[in-house]
């Protein structure tokens, strides 16, 4: 297989990489990268365990070959929290009990975050729309609408 | 807020982990590497059922970075969960008996390496008849799945019969039979399996694995690899979604193992989704055949229940999922005479096992639309039929279940009050229609799985000289929160918060047993034995402090890190004060222990120990439904579920439980299909096998209701399980009442609901489900003594 050389921001901190071709941006993150905060739930983009974001926007990175992300920036979980500490959304996940196994929990967080990135004060149904490709199979996804609705309450604008 | 004794019992905390989950950093089993990991993966069975002619691994093992090469030649002792059915291999021997069978291991340098090692496998089937269906497993021209030669296919039966049957019936103002059938289903819980082992110098090898059992597959590995227990290690690392999928101990534990003994190299196996699929052990598809006696009143006379499980290739916790079939009908309804038999049969299909509910919500579906029917047929409210007939708290059934705390009414009561039910059922448009249903579960199985004389539960405090406290036990989190409710029990008899606490589980090095994640038995004998264990290191530490100021013990309390007088907050001493204090005092280090062992409650009869449980959990819910007639396709409207949890230890935690209860069951009454084409499975992944998204959830009104059962720690008893089984009648009765069709085979499909439309519109009754069970000779009845004092009136 050949290799290539990429440079891939992550969480705001380029990572330089030599990859072959056939190589997901999961794998990278989740093998090369041990960067285990990222979920595969099905390597098949059916379930949502792996979502990131790509430049903002949420893709699972199970369906992301790495060579196509050169340069792009990606956030995962790991990334969610900033200087000033934790993301609304991890707070609120927390305080409510939106996470049982948790194996879901960073998949739905990135998708929540891209959801509250572009609309800060979403209804139920926007909520509901924005995390409908992120399965769970604890909750009944009650506590995670609850809770990116509590962050969305809490957000500073 | 009301006024409550408690600190930390009651309220509404964050999981211990909950930072670990919403950061990245917790580590599920497949999270984890070592130096020098393998990996490992299995070959799967192309056919349903085959005899192995030959296996040639010679090109597998030449290929460049192949470690080693397994197969059931190299592991031939067999296992299994439950005592009396060790009838399964790692690869299998001889013979494969289900489509994703696995047949051979391989440890390999990478994933690549080990996938192209599998194609390089040559394996030589003699293909066999297949048997995939109820009715070919009683078919004597079939052959056997498990044994030489042809014939029925039956793995167990049971008949049982608990007061006089007839004379019920023959006292009866009203007799009624129906036939149910409940489909297929699996756990899709969104972790796959994962298991990494690690085969040291010393000998010992540890196994870290998402297992909900660390304790049964530590006994498997012991059988299996001939190993003695000693130096086996099993860490049941945090589980991504067990729902009993992980209950088992499976081939991939155990080859991972195997693999990296021969290699001495840690392996690690990750099952992909496709092969969770073929793992399964899920529900029980049952077809069901009862028969109920009533009053004109609605007074149940007597019940006959019949049951044929369709158990898939081996027998996993089928024998107990058989007994289930039949043993909870009585804890909700008093039913004085009662006959249940019941029989399961091994099919070329993915072995069936435990999932939530285990062999109970298959009965409860049908019971509680019999008794629908029953009450239109009797003119009688589905409310008040239900009211007239159930259990009295601290009672025993017909069947030697004993009922202590029973909130049952009180669920109804306010789960039809919250739901506006009787001023909407047959008062809604046409296409909306409301549903109720109630049911029971266990706080535990009253019998470990294998015959022994021990605690299921011990838990074990140690606290050091700077009064920091360190909880052991192999209680096993597969997020139902079992280590949060660990650490509330011991930080409310210590005055500490939980989070003060360091919590060491499920690790058989490390911590005192647990049996496991199963039969909803965690809050309930973990909970009490961590109760046992925090109240003696209070004591302790109490009576040293008492000595050292000169009161009285009883005057003090352990509160807000302190031990002081319950009447003067701030007076005597903080708690790390306080255990230097205890040790010099009495010489020995802060460790106490202790431990749960459930009543002896088993029934005089075979079969009694399945059903038994210290106390019973009570559910009652109300569905409302909107049903499109055109399109058969049903919206769930919202859910109302009033649950008697005994005490909520922790409400968010409850609740959480009942949501996820109540998603599970709607998500089997209308979506999900295990379903086969011959012995192929119809879609093994996330994308074919449906399951409710975030748009098809409904809103869920949770009623947490609190009976304080006199035995359960702090008056708790189960949630997990429980709220999942009124859930999934309570739809079939919403569908009947928004459309007048009974749909009484799972799922609800919108197929299945047009069918029964068209056939009302032809003047017929608009039922849509089984019409016949096979014609089989169940043993002769064993016939039981109702328990003394049991009231048959």
């Amino acid at each position: 297989m050949t290799e290539r050389a990429v440079t891939i921001p992550i969480n705001g901190e380029g990572r330089q990489l030599l990859i072959p071709e056939n190589r997901t941006l999961l794998e990278v993150l989740r093998e090369d990268l041990e960067m285990t905060g990222t979920k595969h739930g099905c390597d098949l983009g059916e379930c949502g365990a792996c979502t990131v974001l790509l430049d903002g926007l949420p893709v699972l990175s199970c369906l992301v070959l790495a060579r196509e992300v050169d340069g792009r920036s990606v956030t995962t979980v790991e990334g969610l929290a900033g200087d000033a500490g934790p993301d609304e959304l991890q707070t609120a996940f927390a305080e409510l009990g939106a996470a049982q196994c948790g194996y879901c929990t960073p998949g739905m967080l990135l998708s929540a975050r891209a959801l509250l990135d572009e609309n800060p004060a979403p209804t139920t149904g926007e909520v509901r729309e924005a995390l409908a490709g992120n399965l769970c199979r604890c909750t009944g996804y009650v506590k995670i609408i609850d809770a990116v609705r509590l962050a969305a309450s809490r957000s500073p604008e | 807020m009301t006024e409550t004794p408690f600190s930390v019992i009651g309220r509404r905390l964050p999981r211990l982990d909950a930072v670990d989950q919403t950061t990245g950093r917790i580590r599920y089993a497949d999270d984890l590497t070592l130096p020098g990991m393998l990996v490992g993966r299995q070959l799967a069975s192309t056919h349903a059922h085959a005899l192995i002619t030959s296996i040639d691994t010679s090109r597998a093992e030449a290929l460049e970075g192949v470690r080693a090469v397994l197969t059931g030649a190299d592991l031939p002792i067999t296992y299994g969960i439950l005592p009396i059915s060790q009838d399964e291999n790692v690869f299998a021997v001889d013979r494969v008996r289900y489509v994703g069978e696995p047949v051979a291991g391989v440890a390999a340098v990478d994933r690549e390496t080990a996938e192209r090692a599998l194609d390089l496998i040559d394996v030589q089937y003699e293909p066999l008849d297949e048997v995939v269906t109820l009715d070919q497993a009683f078919d004597d021209d079939r052959p056997l799945i498990h044994g030489e030669g042809f014939g029925k296919n039956v793995h167990r039966s049971a008949a049982l019969e608990f007061g006089d049957v007839e004379e019920g019936f023959a006292s009866a103002d009203h007799i009624r039979e129906d036939i149910f059938s409940f489909g297929g289903t699996t756990h899709a819980a969104l972790e796959t399996h994962a298991a990494l082992a690690s085969y040291g110098t010393d000998g010992r090898l540890t196994l870290r694995s998402s297992t909900q059992i660390p304790h049964y597959l530590h006994r498997a590995l012991e059988k299996v690899l001939e190993m003695p227990p000693e130096r086996i290690r099993v860490i049941a690392t945090p589980v991504g979604g067990g729902f009993g999928g992980k209950t088992d101990p499976f081939s991939h534990e155990i080859a991972a193992a195997k693999l990296s003994m021969v290699t001495g190299q840690p392996v690690k196996i990750t099952l992909t989704r496709e092969e969770v699929f073929y793992t399964h052990r899920g529900r029980h598809p049952v077809l069901m055949w009862l028969k109920t006696g009533f009053r004109s009143d609605g007074r149940i006379t007597a019940l006959h229940f019949t049951t044929f499980l369709d158990g898939g290739a081996y027998g996993s916790y089928g024998i107990a999922t058989l007994y289930y079939t039949g043993a909870l009908q009585t804890s909700t309804y008093r039913i004085p005479n009662y006959r249940f038999e019941g029989v399961r049969v091994f099919t070329n299909k993915p072995p069936c096992g435990a999932k939530r509910g285990n062999g109970t919500p298959q009965p409860r579906f049908a019971l509680e639309c019999h008794l629908d029917k029953a009450a239109h047929d009797l003119g009688i409210d589905p409310v008040a039929i239900r009211l007239r007939n159930v259990v009295k708290p601290f009672s025993m059934t017909v069947n030697h279940l004993r009922i202590t705390s029973c909130a049952l009414t009180e669920c109804i009561e306010r789960v039809i009050e919250a739901s506006g039910f009787s001023g909407k059922y047959g008062q809604l448009p046409e296409g909306r229609g409301v549903g109720f249903a109630i049911g029971a579960y266990m706080s535990g199985a009253g019998l470990p799985i294998y015959w022994n004389d021990m605690p299921q539960s011990e838990v074990e405090v140690t606290v050091d000289d700077s009064g920091h406290v360190t909880v052991r036990s192999m209680a096993t989190d597969i997020g139902q929160g079992s280590t949060s409710m660990l650490g509330g029990i011991v930080a409310e008899c210590l005055g500490l918060e939980p989070d003060d606490l360091t919590m060491v589980t499920a690790d058989t090095d490390l911590t005192p047993i647990d049996l496991g994640s199963y039969s909803s038995r965690v809050t309930f004998m973990a909970g009490n034995a961590a109760l046992e264990a925090g109240v003696r290191v209070r004591s302790r530490v109490v009576a040293a402090v008492a000595d050292e100021l000169g009161v009285n013990p009883g005057d003090l309390v352990a509160r807000g890190g302190r031990i002081e007088l319950a009447d003067e907050p701030g007076s005597g001493t903080t708690w790390s004060e306080a255990v230097r204090c205890t040790v010099a005092a009495t010489g020995r280090p802060l460790i106490e222990s202790g431990s749960y062992r459930p009543p002896e409650l088993a029934g005089p009869y075979r079969g009694s120990g399945v059903g038994i449980s210290p106390a019973y959990s009570y559910s009652a819910c109300v569905v409302e439904i909107d049903c499109d007639r055109d399109t058969g396709m049903v919206k769930v409207e919202q859910v109302w579920l009033a649950h008697d949890v005994g005490k909520a230890l922790n409400p968010m935690l409850v609740e959480g439980q009942i949501e996820g209860g109540v998603y599970m069951g709607l998500s089997e009454a209308l979506f999900e299909e295990h379903a086969f084409r011959g012995g192929l499975h119809r879609g093994p992944s996330l994308l074919d096998y449906k399951m409710p998204t975030t748009l098809e959830m409904p809103p869920v009104e949770c009623i947490i209701v609190e009976s304080d059962d006199p035995e359960g720690p702090f008056g708790a008893k189960e949630v997990g399980q429980g709220p999942l089984l009124p859930v999934i009648p309570a739809v079939a009765n919403a569908i009947h009442d928004a459309l007048g069709v009974r749909i009484d085979e799972t799922p609800f499909t919108p197929d299945k609901i047009v069918a029964g439309l068209v056939d009302l519109s032809r003047g017929g009754t608009g039922r849509v489900g089984p019409k016949a069970v096979p014609d089989f000779k169940f043993p002769p009845l064993t016939r039981v003594e109702p328990p003394e004092g049991f009231d048959a009136r």
